[in-house]
């Protein structure tokens, strides 16, 4: 168990650059979740602090120590990959005791540990067998195994749930997070998917064509993204984003689609005229008498909840999220409420907070 | 996934099968038969007349003490040749696998030697370790090492083993580096991460999984060493000296062509055949057994 620090990690292949410096400091114990979406350079971080790619600029530090320079042998990590990656040749027991072996650990200590590890994830019945007589969701559990065992300052974990089936990747994932606050070993686990992403991490770093967008807490992320970018990508059905402008000396914002809307929050610098962009999550948006007139073009029934999907007056779309079944179709009134709103500045997409008083 | 295609009549599938069947019946069988039935025969020197003479061409030849000979031959020669060939091209393999500048021309280069003929080769190595006119041959003797492949029945031996290993170089590397690319780069670094030295991974990953190729180049090159590499033989010791390089192939075209005993040739050509469907069956058994990871 360990601290990581990432200070200023810089990735380039060849001409591309892949890692714009990336900080990050993780706690002890602490799971933290890299969500992006594929090519942002998520996979490439976590690469960079297993050892198998090599940062071209930054540097790493395991609990303290710099790893920069050293091979994956020698930083005490593991990793669980998305293809598994498990040892075709060997049994479960040889796979999950390979690493305690080269370690020169007694045989009897190796069996003791590795029968521990599949007690823990409830696969001591496979450990006679071969990786290709297992069920996708069974390799996962020995490659889970495979990690435990070696008792490392570090998991890393490279979706490590992308290839289970829908019902066995919920069941996983609670299990992984239940196992992780057990052990308590610092984990990175990298995924695309932002409800395992909200799931699981105590804290997210949200990647972005090779930034970290934001590295926060699920909620905060969710109620205060940092920028537009992450304000679509976390939260699902996504954000709505409308045009405005600044207006009212800072107070309000006057947006394309009509209304003029008092900031709830105070008010926030800049001059007037702004361009802004107005972040609405669509599960805020009501249907009220004397709202805002949306054509539905779409009604999405999922059970306990209706998604609507319909244009504005002047061509904005807008996504509702409303409990219980609603109207499929015609023109809904529907109103924007102040205190919901996102305020971001329309060039470069970073959150508008109000100025402190 | 099984896919059955049924014909309706006869005719089609036979015409189907004749070209296949009468290329084996025609290429296979019939010459095969022959050398069986003649290795029953002994023939007179000039083909008039031939006696039925049973097992006797067969006790004749392991009666033989330059048959037994000939094995031992064989046996030393295609151990070389196949250790040596498989030994190789696994290094370079290995060397060539890793992500290199130029790694695409190099790779092509390795395979050339694969596209020269028997005899072309042989006369490679004869300039390069004929003792008076090859290169090596001449520095070899000037360093004072005597060297005379034509005189010494070891140093034959080792030449023809060398250039006929040579050959096959590089057929062993194409199946080899497309084995080691077959091989999930994933598993290599959870291997790393585990703590495992690159030697270590070589020995406990990347050589088991390699295993299925290995064992399908050592049956192949086997074959090679006992059948293929007549020419390689004829053109650089043509058996010599005093018989050091005669190997199976090459006692029974010697027997057969040139001293014309017909009948001892096919015997031998008859133990030959079993030889190769032996190494046959053990390369299917095993096929069948081991190679599914």
């Amino acid at each position: 168990m360990a601290t990581l620090d990432l200070s200023g990690v810089q990735k380039a292949f060849g001409a591309t650059r892949v890692l714009h410096g990336v900080d990050l400091a993780v706690a002890d114990g602490e799971m933290i979740v890299i969500v992006g979406a594929s090519g942002c350079g998520k996979s490439t971080l976590l690469r960079i602090v297993a050892g198998l790619e090599t940062p071209t600029a930054g540097s790493v530090r395991i609990g303290g120590r710099d790893v920069t320079a050293l091979e994956p042998a020698d930083r005490d990590i593991a990793m669980v990959f998305q293809n598994y990656a498990l040892y075709p040749h060997m049994s479960v027991a040889q796979n999950m005791g390979y690493g305690l072996k080269i370690r020169g650990l007694p045989r009897p200590e190796i069996d003791r540990r590795v029968r521990d590890a599949a007690a823990l994830l409830g696969i001591e019945a496979l450990l006679d067998r071969r990786p290709r007589q297992l069920s996708g969701g069974q390799r996962q559990r020995v490659a889970m195994g495979r990690a435990i065992v070696r008792e490392p300052k570090l998991f890393l974990f490279d979706e490590p749930l992308s290839n289970l089936d829908a019902k066995l990747r919920v069941q996983m994932r609670a299990e992984i997070r239940r196992l992780q606050k057990r052990l308590g070993v610092t984990s990175l686990f990298v995924t695309h998917d932002q409800i395992e992403a909200m799931t699981l991490g105590d804290r997210l770093v949200v990647m972005h064509q090779g930034h970290a967008a934001q590295v926060a807490t699920p909620m905060e992320i969710f109620e205060r993204p940092a920028d537009t970018y992450v304000a679509g990508f976390i939260g699902s059905p996504a954000m709505n984003f409308l045009e405005g402008v600044l207006a009212g000396g800072g107070r309000a914002v006057a947006l394309r689609a009509g209304p003029t809307i008092p900031f709830a929050d105070g008010p926030r610098p800049g001059p007037d005229g702004l361009p802004l962009t107005i972040g609405l999550r669509p599960e805020h948006l009501r249907l009220e008498a004397g709202g805002l007139p949306l054509a539905i073009d779409l009604a999405e029934p999922l059970g306990s909840e209706t998604v609507l999907h319909g244009r504005l007056p002047d061509g904005e779309a807008l996504v509702i999220r409303l409990a219980g079944p609603a109207p499929r179709d015609g023109t809904l009134p529907v109103t924007l409420p102040a205190e919901h709103l996102h305020v971001f500045v329309a060039e470069g997409g970073r959150r508008l907070d109000p100025a402190p008083a | 996934m099984e896919r059955k295609v049924v014909f309706r009549g006869k005719a089609l599938p036979l015409a189907l099968l004749a070209p296949q069947l009468l290329i084996t019946i025609v290429f296979f069988f019939w010459p095969a038969g022959q050398a069986v039935w003649f290795s029953f025969l002994r023939q007179d020197a000039f083909g008039i007349r031939s006696t039925f003479v049973g097992l006797e061409n067969f006790t004749d030849l392991f009666a033989d003490p330059l048959y037994l000979e000939t094995i031992r031959n064989t046996v030393v020669f295609s151990t070389g040749v196949t250790v040596i060939a498989l030994a190789t091209a696994l290094l370079l393999a290995v060397l060539a696998d890793r992500q290199i500048r130029g790694s695409g021309a190099y790779r092509t280069l390795l395979i050339w030697p694969y596209a020269i003929a028997p005899a072309v080769a042989a006369v490679l190595w004869i300039f390069l370790f004929h003792p008076q006119i090859g290169l090596v041959g001449r520095a070899l003797n000037g360093a004072g090492i005597p060297w005379d492949y034509k005189l010494n029945g070891n140093q034959a031996m080792l030449m023809v083993i060398l250039a006929s290993a040579w050959k096959q170089v590089s057929y062993n590397f194409i199946f080899f580096l497309a084995g080691l690319q077959s091989i999930p780069k994933s598993v290599l670094e959870a291997a790393a991460i585990d703590g495992a030295r690159p030697a270590y991974r070589f020995w406990t990953i990347t050589f088991p999984l390699l295993s299925p190729t290995t064992f399908f180049l050592l049956v192949v090159n086997l074959v090679y060493a006992f059948f293929d590499t007549f020419g390689v033989i004829d053109a650089l010791t043509k058996g010599g000296p005093a018989k050091a390089t005669e190997t199976l192939i090459y006692r029974a075209y010697v027997d057969g062509r040139v001293n014309l005993d017909i009948g001892l040739s096919s015997a031998q050509s008859v133990v030959l055949m079993l030889v190769v469907i032996a190494l046959t069956a053990i390369q299917f058994r095993f096929i069948e057994r081991r190679v599914h990871y």
